[in-house]
């Protein structure tokens, strides 16, 4: 068990009410097991954030999940009984989200999610205490969706993963797609051998394939399209071609198309500062994951500044109100404390021989959720 | 439903088959002769994986990278008997699934501490690239042909080692009775080293062969270590038969289950609800087809000592 605590130089910008009220902050996230990539970006972009603050009064306590719905919830029962952490965050997977925000924000404990964005807690879930600095789930699935009408595909061939967050992805690139579908098939979570789906799109006479595979699966999925012969254009969400997978898949996935909310290339200062600062702290290039957790934080240190975090009426307006520098650019929460952003459409691209993205196109501006009218909020 | 389409699926199939063949085989070989239930066996195909991955990525040769991975995946075989195995031949299988277990993790935290938490890159050597055309007006990825072929030679060349030599005889022996070669004068120790290692060298190598066609990441090895578990189940434990036939038909079952069942299943329901439940049934496929053979022949269906 890693406790990290990140203390530098005192906050001279900090009013002194805040400066005398130290703030916890509980990350319960995934660093072992097959998902360990993801949590460690979260991580990592997230304590890059607490340490160019130079913010000594907050103390960030960091567990690893294992990626298990029981372990995540343990953890999260001591963070909040036993060490009295004032927010909670880092959960990556939407069933691990599922299992712990509920309760969570039900005792008055505040969570701001850097990943899992599950459609429950987006509609008839919501909560004022839980804030989702990431996404909602079929976020950059409608956007491709959307995207693919653009490119004017009129036959796409969709799979996902036989799991909730599979099946919400599908939905979520229909609800905007207007063509038809050459086929839809729901694979075994965790498969590593598409051969037998791979056949199927090549029978269908497909004009494109759409899927959402994420980490290992996506890997073996693209490298085995790749040398399957067939030529058919693909798409995906960002996750599956994002830094963190790119090298792994290699030259297959160039020339891709996939849908994100954040690039490196967006032109904007915050950004800017932020890649260099992240390639010089850990040597790598900064994933989307490790863009949420720094957004998170930033926006946990813009909430620190103005209000007492034991003032919790006046640090969830705070929290609300976002004035941070988001490197999407702009930000702002919808009235179910999901994001309204802008998202993209990028390309992947080799760069100095590494291969990364670069936006084409932008498929929704001001984006807002399907579920945020069931939010009773 | 094109005959392209079966074609191809059955060549699916079968390639998934000989995969499992490979992971399965050394299983078998270790139960048999030392019965001991290996739960890291899937850790030594990902040490397959990783070498491979690794070493060609220095030298820049797939073929390197290949060998290595043999010569990782024996070794720690070899490291793991030796340390590890050798005190557990007479305790009970409790202590020996225990045992392994803890050998999962402390090479899944392993790997992860040399080689970093992202996937590794491995491509498929140059001539193996792309698809090629077979009769019938089917396209099938080269690569995937190559991974039957060196399937079906590794069986034939297992079957010649355990049939026509000294060493194979000894194996057979180890596997009817320990107690009386050990009496014989045979070095029981060296070669319960030397089959550990064989088996260790299988899943290397097929860890190395799929590597280059999915992920090479830590925790690959324990989905297939079901299914290979599932092969020896159904083909019956210790036997190198009983796996080749057990690895194919689990191959050729799933495979064509996925395929088949959601098609079946638009029959009557609506084209998405089909998708979901034909994927839900076809995952436990095999697992049913293990049930129905498992009622038939409890041993398997070629049983050692049946």
């Amino acid at each position: 068990m890693k406790t990290i605590a990140a203390a530098l130089v005192a906050g001279l910008a900090f009013s002194a009410q805040a400066m005398a009220e130290p703030v916890k902050i509980g990350m319960i996230t995934t660093l072992s097991g097959g998902g360990a990539g993801l949590g460690i970006d979260i991580r990592d972009g997230f304590l890059l954030a607490i340490k160019e603050s130079g913010n000594k009064d907050i103390k960030v306590i960091v567990e690893d999940d294992a990626q298990k719905p029981e372990l995540a919830v343990q953890i999260a029962d001591k963070m909040v009984q036993s060490e009295k952490v004032d927010i909670l965050t880092g959960i990556v997977w939407s069933n691990l989200a599922m299992a712990v925000v509920p309760g969570v924000v039900g005792q008055g404990t505040f969570y701001l999610s850097t990943n899992a964005g599950p459609s429950a807690l987006a509609g008839e879930k919501c909560n004022p205490n839980y804030f989702n600095v990431a996404y909602q789930n079929d976020n950059l699935h409608e956007a491709m969706g959307n995207y693919a009408n653009t490119a004017n595909y009129k036959k796409t061939f969709i799979l996902a993963p036989n799991y909730p967050a599979g099946t919400d992805a599908l939905t979520g690139f229909k609800r905007f797609y207007k063509g038809a579908l050459a086929g839809e098939l729901y694979t075994k979570v965790g498969q590593t051998d598409y051969a037998t789906e791979i056949a199927q799109i090549r029978a269908s006479g497909a004009d494109s394939v759409y899927f959402f595979l994420p980490g290992g699966m996506g890997i073996a999925f693209m490298k085995q399209y790749s040398q399957s012969g067939i030529s058919t254009p693909v798409m995906g969400p960002g996750f599956s071609f994002d830094q963190d997978v790119l090298g792994a898949i290699g030259d297959a996935a160039l020339g891709v198309k996939n849908s994100s909310h954040w690039s490196k290339d967006l032109d904007n200062a915050a950004n800017k500062k932020y890649v260099a600062a992240f390639k010089a702290e850990y040597k790598r290039l900064p994933s989307l994951y490790a863009t949420q957790g720094y957004d998170t934080a930033n926006l946990i240190l813009s909430a620190v500044a103005k209000a007492s975090v034991k003032d919790k009426d006046a640090f969830r307006a705070a929290l609300k109100e976002a004035k941070f520098d988001s490197v999407r650019g702009k930000f702002k929460f919808g009235n179910n404390n999901h994001p309204i952003q802008d998202i993209y459409v990028r390309e992947v691209i080799k760069e100095d021989g590494v291969l990364t993205n670069k936006i084409v196109a932008t498929s929704f501006t001001d984006h807002q959720d399907a579920y945020a009218a069931n939010c009773k909020m | 439903m094109s005959s392209a389409l079966i074609i191809e699926q059955a060549l699916n199939g079968l390639q998934f088959g000989i995969m499992l063949f490979l992971m399965a085989a050394g299983l078998t070989l270790i139960f048999g002769v030392m019965g001991v239930i290996n739960l890291a066996h899937g850790s030594l195909y990902m040490v397959g994986a990783f070498a491979c991955a690794a070493v060609a990525a220095y030298t820049g040769s797939f073929w390197l990278g290949l060998v290595a991975s043999l010569i990782a995946a024996a070794a720690a075989g070899a490291i793991v008997e030796v340390t590890v195995i050798r005190r557990l031949y007479n305790r009970d299988h409790l202590d020996q699934v225990l045992a392994t277990f803890a050998l999962i993790l402390i090479f899944s935290e392993g790997t992860r501490w040399v080689f970093g938490s992202f996937p590794l890159y491995l491509d498929i050597p140059k001539v193996l690239q792309g698809a090629i055309s077979l009769p019938g007006g089917a396209q099938y990825q080269l690569y995937r042909l190559a991974i039957i072929g060196a399937g079906l030679v590794v069986a034939i060349g297992l079957y010649l080692l355990i049939a026509k030599t000294r060493l194979g005889m000894r194996i057979r022996a180890g596997e009817s009775d320990r107690e009386m070669i050990g009496a014989l004068g045979v070095d029981i120790a060296s070669l319960n080293t030397i089959v550990f290692a064989l088996g260790a060298a299988l899943a290397g190598l097929a860890g190395a062969l799929v590597g280059a066609l999915q992920s090479v990441q830590v925790g690959m090895g324990e989905p297939v270590l079901i299914l290979a578990f599932v092969v020896i189940v159904i083909g019956g434990i210790g036997s190198i038969k009983g796996a080749l036939a057990g690895a194919i038909l689990v191959g050729v079952v799933d495979t064509m289950g996925r395929f088949v069942l959601p098609q079946l299943f638009t029959l009557f329901m609506e084209p998405s609800q089909a998708a979901t439940a034909g994927a839900a049934v076809a995952s436990m496929l095999i697992y049913i087809v293990m049930a129905f053979i498992l009622a038939v022949r409890p041993k398997g269906l070629f049983a050692v000592n049946a």
